[in-house]
């Protein structure tokens, strides 16, 4: 079946009970077993539960794994998988990640033993010329965040392998409408599904899909003695979303390139950082490695005055200013002192997150209404200039 | 950064200031619309989206603070039947996308006829419907509103001058839906609200086929629009509900009267209306393609007798679906014959019922799940076969509620079966 065919009917069979075609919400925070046996399929809520599964059965088959778990946020998911090192390994990590995994990475996991090397994953000399045989994880984002950057996840999955560690992809601006990293040789794909998989800006939610068995029973052993569950009403609203998420990445997606080819011929815009456009470093690999479409989001800078950039992300009307991506709503930012304030300021600047970069998350509004609403705000802060 | 200060949250639901009034949505896009129209720009708390007011009753400071707003010198919330805060958001934004003044949400599609009808028509006036209106309707006015003297009669779907000579004195509604269930005929709805500006008449138009996105019956006159929410506007399955809208001066009769019948929706309920109109116009717009590839796919089929789908040019009302339409939905109707051209009998049609594998058996539409039934197996299994023949339901009729799955998957889905059967 067609991608987006699953995303409605994988793991969202219809009770058979009463013939719900949607399947009901299960609450329950323990199940009653036949005998002492324990040999029922769910016994406790933490370990398992029949919402919380269907969601992942259905982002398991999106994602061509073969187990998915759901988690309470994203950062729980991320966690998750560093609680497979040990003190003494090593993660190499890219330098245009989410702000809360370079704090995850910079700030707790040193107090456990475990050291970070950060190199530019779009580089793949740079990414091998880090591994050491501590190393046990590699962590890539692409597209990176803010900065769009692309990063070759085929290529990272060889040499993750050569090296003996694990390649685990947050593929969240992705998403697996657009690329499948597990299809690429990634081991773990890491989504914050409180972004493109709810859609709807109204829950919070992380998963990990895998294609290897063995390692999703590790995972799911960690998930199950730390916790950090996804609710049932969260699954249900996931579920929910991941009925449209085809629809809405690529609506997004079209958007989002028709927003960064006007952003461009703006003359008070200086830079647009989006893989969609054929001037970004990372376009042609992006043309093969995600399909039919770049995504949703985009940054830019503006010439000139960088108090501009506040100007314009507190003027627009239609881009709701706010942290966070991936939703109907389209919002704006300002990733220095929003999305990427845990960064300490100085690996900011050192990665090339600019105090005056502008994000857009771009929502499912029409491009005209879009781009009027940000000519508008353009034009507003012009007087700064 | 601005930094969050309390609100007086009921009040605030009700009397936005300037900086929590809904966007204007006069000539934004239907997607824009879909996503904001109606909403407030700052929501309680400063969140993204609305949040959902559980609440059954809503306190009061003071006796000062009751007395003022009984002198609806502060309009605010008081109980949870007379009105909630996300209710009044969702009314908004069904009422900004048909481009009316006023919605009134109500807690099923036949809550909301009900509660439409019962305030405005009394003892000793009459209503008529054009015969292929929900069978549900007609069996409410014809069994329950002739119990308080009001008349019924029904006309044959889109024959106007039948319509206007049932027209009398008493007549104080006209009723269609358009398009039809499951014949997908479709009403001429300027013609139909002349009728009713020159005889004085209410007009109402079912428009849970069409939806706000394909048919636009306020604009050509219409006085009130039903749905039933249940469909394309809540459109995942998961929720009942219902809502008419209209101007305001002819619907606070009805606000009025649901909060003493009581028929109200839920605050959940109301939240994932809102939340899955907010996709509206994108999954529209892949029903609407749904919808057209499968009825010319069945069409060429030689399985198939008849197509009722009204973008096809061999649709009776294509012509005027065209003209007034956007796109045509996702319900499809067809007749299934045997290989030597005979119609079909019922189990033979049955065969492709239980063949398909991706459209779920069950009653319904409007769903990203497609959804397929035989009328007359599903809805009109108790009638005689006279009685199916008035009402022109074959044993060979097969409705296809088409969801937003890829059409080549629905497609081939049905190619198969058809061939099975």
């Amino acid at each position: 079946m067609d991608f987006r065919t699953r995303a409605i009917h994988v793991g969202q069979d219809r009770d058979s009970a009463s013939g719900a075609i949607v399947p009901p919400i299960h609450v329950a925070s323990t199940f009653v077993q036949p005998d002492v046996s324990m040999t029922a399929e769910y016994d406790y809520a933490r370990t398992a539960s029949p919402t919380r599964r269907g969601f992942e059965t259905t982002l398991a088959s999106l994602d061509n794994g073969v187990k998915a778990l759901a988690f309470a946020s994203g950062m729980a998911a991320t966690h998750c998988v560093t609680q497979l090192l040990s003190p003494g390994d090593r993660i190499v990590t890219g330098t245009d990640i989410y702000g809360g995994t370079w704090r995850l990475f910079n700030k707790l996991l040193p107090q456990h033993g475990i050291s970070v090397a950060a190199v530019d994953t779009s580089d793949l000399a740079a990414v091998a010329a880090a591994m050491t045989p501590a190393t046990k994880l590699v962590w890539i984002e692409s597209p990176g965040n803010p900065l769009l950057s692309i990063t070759d996840i085929a290529g990272c999955a060889g040499i993750a392998q050569a090296g003996g560690a694990l390649l685990a992809c947050d593929a969240t601006l992705a998403t697996p409408v657009l690329t499948r990293p597990l299809d690429l040789g990634a081991d773990i794909v890491m989504h914050s599904a409180t972004k493109y998989l709810g859609g709807h800006s109204d829950l919070l939610g992380g998963a990990i899909v895998v294609r290897d068995p063995a390692l999703g029973t590790r995972l799911h052993w960690v998930q199950n003695a730390t916790g950090a569950v996804m609710g049932p009403f969260e699954s249900f609203l996931c579920s929910r979303g991941l009925k449209t998420v085809d629809l809405r990445v690529r609506a997004q997606s079209a958007t989002a390139l028709a927003l960064a080819e006007w952003l461009a011929a703006h003359p008070r815009v200086a830079r647009v950082f989006y893989p969609g456009l054929p001037s970004h470093p990372g376009h042609a690999l992006a043309a093969r490695q995600m399909e039919g479409g770049f995504g949703g989001i985009l940054s830019f800078e503006l010439a000139g005055h960088c108090d501009a950039a506040r100007r314009v992300v507190e003027s627009t009307r239609l881009f709701q200013l706010a942290v966070s991506l991936g939703a109907v709503e389209s919002l704006i930012e300002l990733p220095a002192v929003m999305s990427h304030g845990s960064y300490d300021p100085a690996a900011r600047r050192a990665v090339g997150i600019a105090d005056g970069l502008i994000r857009l998350s771009v929502g499912l509004e029409s491009f005209d209404d879009l781009r009027d609403d940000l000519a508008a705000a353009l034009n507003s802060a012009a007087s700064l200039n | 950064m601005p930094t969050p200060k309390p609100h007086d949250l009921a009040g605030h639901s009700t009397v936005p200031s300037h900086d929590e009034q809904p966007l204007p949505t006069a000539g934004l896009g239907p997607s824009t619309a879909s996503v904001h129209a109606g909403e407030a720009r700052q929501k309680p708390g400063f969140s993204i989206t609305d949040p959902i007011f559980a609440a059954s009753t809503y306190t009061f400071r003071d006796t000062q603070s009751i007395v003022d707003f009984i002198e609806e010198e502060h309009p605010r919330e008081e109980y949870g039947r007379y009105g909630n805060p996300g209710e009044r958001v969702v009314e908004r934004k069904l009422a900004a996308l048909e481009g009316g003044e006023m919605a009134v949400l109500f807690a099923s599609g036949m809550g909301a006829l009900v509660g439409l009808l019962m305030a405005h028509l009394g003892a000793g006036e009459e209503i008529v419907f054009f015969d292929e209106c929900y069978h549900r309707s007609r069996e409410f006015c014809r069994k329950h509103l002739t119990r308080f003297g009001v008349g019924f009669r029904e006309v044959p779907t889109c024959d106007y001058e039948a319509m206007e000579a049932a027209i009398t004195p008493r007549t104080k509604f006209i009723v269609s839906e358009s398009p039809t269930n499951p014949h997908l005929s479709v009403v001429d709805i300027e013609r139909f609200a002349d009728i009713g500006r020159r005889r004085g008449v209410l007009t109402l138009i079912d428009a849970t086929l069409c939806t706000p996105y394909n048919l636009r019956p306020l604009e050509a006159g219409v006085d009130f629009v039903l749905h039933s929410a249940t469909k394309y506007l809540g459109g995942h399955n998961d929720l009942l509900a219902g809502v008419v809208v209209g101007s305001a001066e002819k619907l606070e009769p009805v606000r009025n009267l649901r909060g003493i019948m009581g028929g109200v929706n839920s605050p959940h309920n109301a939240y994932l209306l809102e939340r899955g109109l907010k996709t509206f116009a994108l999954r529209m717009e892949r029903h609407n393609a749904n919808g057209l590839a499968v009825a010319r796919f069945l069409e060429r089929h030689p399985r198939v007798e008849q197509v009722f789908y009204p973008g096809l040019e061999s649709h009776p009302f294509h012509a005027v679906a065209a003209r007034t339409m956007r796109g045509y939905g996702g319900l499809v109707t067809f007749l299934l014959r045997n290989a030597d051209g005979s119609p079909a009998d019922w189990r033979q049609t049955a065969k492709v019922i239980d063949a398909v594998k991706i459209p779920r058996i069950g009653p319904s539409l409007g769903g990203v799940e497609s959804l397929i039934e035989q009328p007359m197996v599903m809805s009109y299994w108790n009638y005689s076969p006279a009685e199916r023949g008035a009402f022109r339901i074959p044993d060979n009729m097969i409705r296809l509620a088409l969801g937003i799955e890829d059409s080549a998957d629905l497609i081939s889905d049905l190619g198969r079966a058809l061939d099975v059967a």
